[in-house]
């Protein structure tokens, strides 16, 4: 198991390199560069420009850029500056990502109690007029883009006169010192992105949930339980969920990944200062360590979340070894 | 002495029939093929059933709410008519409404003359399915520009149902040719296709969709740029279908069928492509249908942010792009019609995806 953990972290080094060199050259490959807006401005010389070209290191070769921007991560943890903002790209993110682990977290919580249930008595009541709802509301849950539910919501919060769109804070609070009431309006704009955000992964869980346990209460030794007399109560929760929760811990590893930077378009609607509103920006000022940067942390995430995911599972079904 | 033994051959059912057979008892999957025919329908005749071009901008009509259809005019029922609408701001608050003008109803008709159009994009013709001869009739609304917001969604259609399509195609192409290299010849080449597939599949989703979208560039013509979109979007798609692909390649690898046709002297691509792959063919189908929602919320979802299919050229994202603005989502909620549209396409493509996976599933007797 040591082993095992030890070799996939060793791989992740590698596989980053490898994202971050990719995306690099992605961003190379976009039209136009951070200092067209420069050159275009009337009050900047071309010696400005070049000036500030030469300070941002945009004179260099690229491969030269690309290995000195990986050197300073090595060597110094220096992600590299923001061109927008003038300031290291770790500290901009850094003040996001309070927010964004905040808003997948409780998206995930919310996914995980809404859905197991509903995919454990769908599965029981198994073409029952309840399996039937709910079944199609996980299609339409589905069916829906996250962004487009954002945008009902809001409408619908709008048309009922309703304020708390928009944000994770009334305006008044925004840069206000933690208190009460801003802990209230805090959780007064919450429920909303949470709501936007989780409702595919409930559907998709809740799907997952319902085929898991359809397949486990079909084995044998589900029937040896029942047969033995036990309250259908155990059978359903003690032999069954159990089982069929399991695999759902692999779908975890990747789901935080996508609450975090699958939701992208829903947060930009809904104005959230999370990574994903912040990756759209920097790729459209082509602020590029932020953009490799942002890259580079969502796909590392998404490598954990496995890594993570696999030890789990590991460690709740003893029927699993890795070698 | 003659004696003939007639032997009877055996009816034999054809393993499509029996899927079909399958398929058919699914009432879900029946919707979402029905729904499915119907949207594609939609999208070849477009032209023909929207009431205007796209790109006219009626000017006196900015943001026009959807036109009622009326059936009672001064107490008289009459077939289905429409008021004119006229702008007009209030005189207290200044703001502007429009007002109908109940002295003239306008009979909506049928198989109108309007304005020309490409059939199919050969036939040239101005016959529209439904239309008004004085006046306007705006059946979802306008936009900003006072264009036709039902004609518009229509003809968006033809971009949105069509990058999905094209999109499994190409991806699937790719998917197919690099999953069966890797699994027939094995070795490095193996080693390599399945790192690049690794490195992949280890790019968040979304974010690098955006990065490459941004790559294609905004002085392309729009036709280009949607070629660019799809392009794109079958990049990251194909390597979870390779990786399929390439356990099955490598299982079949060794069986009698593909060393007889080695031993045939058939050529290592038409082992792949024309013994193997064959094999996957319902595989395939069933993972196509249920890839392509993810098509179509792709290209909506790029379009919305600005960075899919650009005008004059419409999707049903770009169209909701209009919506994503606080004052226009609460003043003019009909601009989320075409998010309808998406819903509906996406629960039929899994419908029917979901439908025919159950058919395709000779296994399980459920």
């Amino acid at each position: 198991m040591f082993n095992f953990i030890l070799k996939r972290t060793f791989v992740i080094f590698p596989t980053l390199l490898a994202v971050s060199f990719i995306a690099f050259f992605v961003i190379q490959l976009q039209p136009g560069s951070f200092l067209d807006s420069y050159l275009e401005d009337p009050r900047f010389s071309q010696e400005t420009v070049i000036r500030i070209q030469e300070q941002l290191g945009l004179d260099k070769p690229l491969i030269v850029q690309y290995g000195l921007w990986v050197w300073g991560i090595v060597t110094r943890g220096d992600f590299g500056q923001s061109f927008t903002a003038n300031r290291p790209v770790a500290g901009l993110i850094g003040e996001r990502m309070f927010w964004t682990v905040e808003i997948a977290a409780l998206a995930l919580i919310f996914s995980w109690l809404i859905a197991i249930p509903i995919g454990i008595l769908t599965a029981v009541r198994r073409n029952g007029v309840v399996d039937g709802f709910a079944s199609f509301l996980g299609y339409a849950g589905l069916a829906i883009p996250d962004f487009l539910l954002g945008l009902l919501l809001i409408a619908l919060i709008l048309s009922l006169n309703g304020k708390n769109v928009g944000g994770l804070f009334s305006n008044e609070f925004i840069d206000a010192p933690w208190s009460f009431a801003k802990l209230l309006d805090h959780l007064a704009h919450l429920w909303l992105p949470i709501i936007v955000i989780g409702v595919n992964h409930v559907a998709s869980l809740q799907r997952q949930m319902r085929a898991n346990m359809l397949d486990v209460l079909s084995q044998d030794y589900v029937r040896t339980a029942r047969s033995k007399g036990l309250q259908e109560r155990i059978v359903i929760y003690r032999h069954a969920v159990r089982n069929a929760i399991n695999p759902l811990i692999s779908i975890a590893g990747l789901s935080f990944a996508e609450l975090t930077s699958g939701s992208l378009i829903a947060a930009t609607v809904l104005g959230l200062p999370t990574i994903g509103p912040f990756l759209y920006d920097s790729i459209k000022a082509k602020d590029q360590y932020v953009v490799i940067t942002l890259l580079l942390l969502s796909s590392f995430v998404l490598m954990i979340g496995n890594l993570l995911a696999d030890v789990l599972l590991a460690i709740v079904d003893p029927r699993i070894r890795y070698e | 002495m003659t004696s003939t033994i007639v032997v009877k051959p055996e009816k034999s059912v054809n393993p499509l029939l029996l899927a079909w057979r399958r398929f058919r008892r699914n009432k879900l999957g029946i919707v979402g093929g029905v729904i499915l025919i119907v949207l594609y329908l939609i999208a070849i005749f477009a032209g023909f059933l929207s009431p205007y071009e796209i790109t006219i901008q009626h000017e006196q009509f900015p943001f026009q709410p959807p036109q009622k259809v009326h059936f009672v005019h001064e107490g008289q029922l009459r077939l289905p008519f429409v008021y004119p609408n006229s702008f007009k701001r209030d005189p207290v608050t200044f703001a502007k409404k429009y007002v109908e003008d109940t002295t003239s109803p306008e009979p909506i008709r049928l198989f109108v003359q309007g304005e020309n159009y490409n059939l199919f994009g050969i036939i040239n013709t101005n016959l529209h399915l439904f239309g008004v001869q004085n006046g306007f009739f705006f059946p979802l609304g306008t936009d900003k520009f006072g264009r036709d917001l039902l004609s518009r969604m229509l003809v968006g259609s033809q971009v949105s149902l069509t990058v999905g399509i094209i999109g499994i195609l190409i991806s699937f192409s790719i998917g197919i040719l690099m999953g069966g290299i890797s699994g027939y010849y094995g070795g490095w080449i193996d080693t390599a296709i399945q790192r690049l597939i690794e490195i992949l599949l280890s790019f968040p989703r979304l974010p690098i969709l955006l990065a490459l979208a941004y790559v294609i560039p905004a002085k392309w013509p729009s036709s280009l740029v949607y070629l660019g979109i799809v392009a794109v979007l079958s990049f990251i798609g194909w390597a979870s279908l390779a990786r399929v692909v390439r356990g099955q390649v490598l299982a079949a690898r060794d069986q009698d069928y593909v060393q007889a046709a080695r031993a045939l002297g058939a050529s290592d691509l038409r082992i792949i492509l024309r013994h193997i792959v064959p094999n996957l063919t319902s595989y395939l189908i069933v993972t196509g249908t249920l890839a392509l929602p993810g098509y179509i919320l792709g290209e909506s979802g790029l379009s919305f942010l600005g960075l899919g299919v650009k005008e004059p050229m419409t999707s049903w994202g770009l169209l909701l792009a209009d919506a994503n603005d606080l004052s226009n989502l609460s003043q003019y909620p009909w601009l989320l019609t075409p998010g309808l549209m998406i819903f509906l396409s996406v629960l039929a493509f899994n419908f029917a995806g979901d439908a025919m996976r159950d058919a395709a599933d000779t296994t399980s007797k459920n």
